[in-house]
């Protein structure tokens, strides 16, 4: 199908798109890469009265390193993350989940901001922003705000970001000694949305983990970070302690039955995503020599 | 603002001026307006693949761009590739692996094929298949697809495949 007629404003600058967004509120969307927002369009999910296209402001590209601090713009897109070095040196799990974003195509048009805005479930980055305790920058006309990654996605297509506001970047805290990392996903088709995702940031000293957050995705309404990697934190993974972790992910998670998946399956298939990741960072084959957990 | 906007692009190298309405995406802007129709519309929400061309250098989804957002940018489509001669040696590639039965997705994938070939010089089948992901293919089964994609690659290298 082809989207319904629209009034198009190209934004010159922030604070050009956020009078814009003032005077229509949720009239209007914002276009960024439009990867999510045309095929929306298109299918006639949405019909936006007025098109805010972002996609020259300057000021909203570019990646940054600053005293621990990575800071990336909310126009950078997909393929700009997959082939960034400072990227792939300081936030290491990012190059890894990008290249599970869809195909190189979309890739190429796609962009971060428009991906933790359009908060999908499935996707990838929104779960990453969470393992890696990111903070989410927006603006509106009346001041910036900064807010957890972990706060800022609330449901399926919801954030905390107003009709009046924009994503303006994302800061990660550079990946510290010692640091890793896992991501995983099960996916029908290469650039599929995920069935069943995990993301995972952790501190690894010792064989123990002194740190590990564990973000899922496609399990649920919005990113999960799961309460069940505590259970897997100084303490030295046995197999025994696996199962407890994983019977405690499984009381937690709440997953939803599509074309897709059952709820079990995807149940299932998160369980076996923490016994991949235990295994992967602890570098412990043995906590999956006996299968599935 | 529903208003025709004008807007100057280049396409296949020769520059085009359009006044088009906002909600007219690129590929319709191609077939329509310009009578390109190499480019194929089939999902129209960025599964399929058919309606793959270059701007700026780059593979982008026709279905999933406005023609507004073109305006100053350089496209390039399965007719402007075919013309150039830069194909060449992948369509024929095509042609004599049974690569193609219905050719409907035939523009879009020789154009991420070709896309993947100026990137990688030696992509191995992996790579060719994961780079082609996102163009569907309802004849082929796509083995004789990457067959095509690798003997190119192979050739260009002055390699026998």
């Amino acid at each position: 199908m082809k989207a319904s007629a629209f009034s198009y404003a190209r934004a010159t600058s922030v604070a050009n798109a956020l009078e814009l967004l003032a005077a229509y509120g949720d009239k209007a969307k914002v276009l960024s890469g439009g990867q999510s927002l045309m095929p929306a369009m298109n299918l006639r999910l949405i019909s936006p009265e007025l098109i805010v296209d972002i996609g020259e402001i300057a000021e909203l590209r570019g990646i940054a390193v600053r005293g621990g601090v990575l800071s990336i713009g909310a126009l950078t897109r997909h393929v700009d993350l997959l082939k960034s070095p400072e990227i792939a040196s300081h936030a290491p799990l990012l190059t890894e989940a990008v290249a599970h974003v869809a195909h190189p195509a979309i890739r190429n048009r796609g962009t971060l901001g428009g991906s933790l805005a359009h908060a999908d479930p499935a996707s990838e980055l929104p779960a990453s922003m969470v393992a890696l305790n990111a903070t989410i920058v927006v603006r509106g006309q009346t001041g910036e705000r900064r807010i957890a990654a972990g706060n800022f996605f609330t449901g399926i297509y919801e954030t905390a970001l107003s009709a009046q506001e924009l994503l303006i970047a994302v800061e990660v805290p550079v990946a510290q000694k010692k640091s890793a990392y896992f991501f995983h996903e099960f996916a029908r088709r290469h650039g599929d949305y995920a069935i069943a995702g995990l993301a995972a940031q952790a501190i690894v000293q010792g064989g123990l983990f002194t740190d590990l957050r564990m973000a899922y995705f496609a399990v649920g309404d919005r990113p999960i970070l799961v309460k069940a990697a505590g259970k897997l934190i100084n303490i030295g993974v046995t197999p025994a302690v696996l199962a407890e972790a994983s019977a405690t992910l499984g009381e937690e998670l709440d997953p939803q039955e599509d074309q897709q998946a059952s709820a079990a399956m995807r149940r299932h298939l998160a369980k076996i995503l923490l016994a991949r990741c235990a295994s992967a960072l602890l570098g412990r084959p043995d906590l999956i020599a006996g299968g599935p957990v | 603002m529903t208003a025709a906007l004008p807007i100057s692009l280049e396409v296949n190298g020769e520059s085009v001026n359009a006044n088009v309405l906002p909600r007219l995406n690129l590929a319709d802007f191609l077939r329509e307006h310009l009578k390109l129709t190499g480019t194929h519309v089939g999902c129209e929400h960025g599964v399929c693949g058919a309606c793959t061309v270059r701007v700026n250098g780059e593979i982008v989804r026709s279905c999933l761009m406005l023609a507004v957002q073109t305006h100053g940018a350089s496209v390039v489509t399965i007719e402007g590739l075919s013309d150039s001669g830069e194909i060449a040696d992948l369509q024929a590639a095509f042609r004599d692996r049974n690569a193609l039965q219905c050719g409907f997705c035939t523009p879009g994938m020789l154009i991420a094929a070709q896309d993947l070939l100026k990137q990688e010089t030696e992509p191995n089948r992996e790579r060719i298949r994961e780079h082609l992901s996102g163009n569907y293919c309802r004849c082929t089964g796509y083995q004789a697809i990457i067959d095509a994609v690798e003997t190119t690659a192979l050739a260009r290298m002055g390699r026998k495949p």
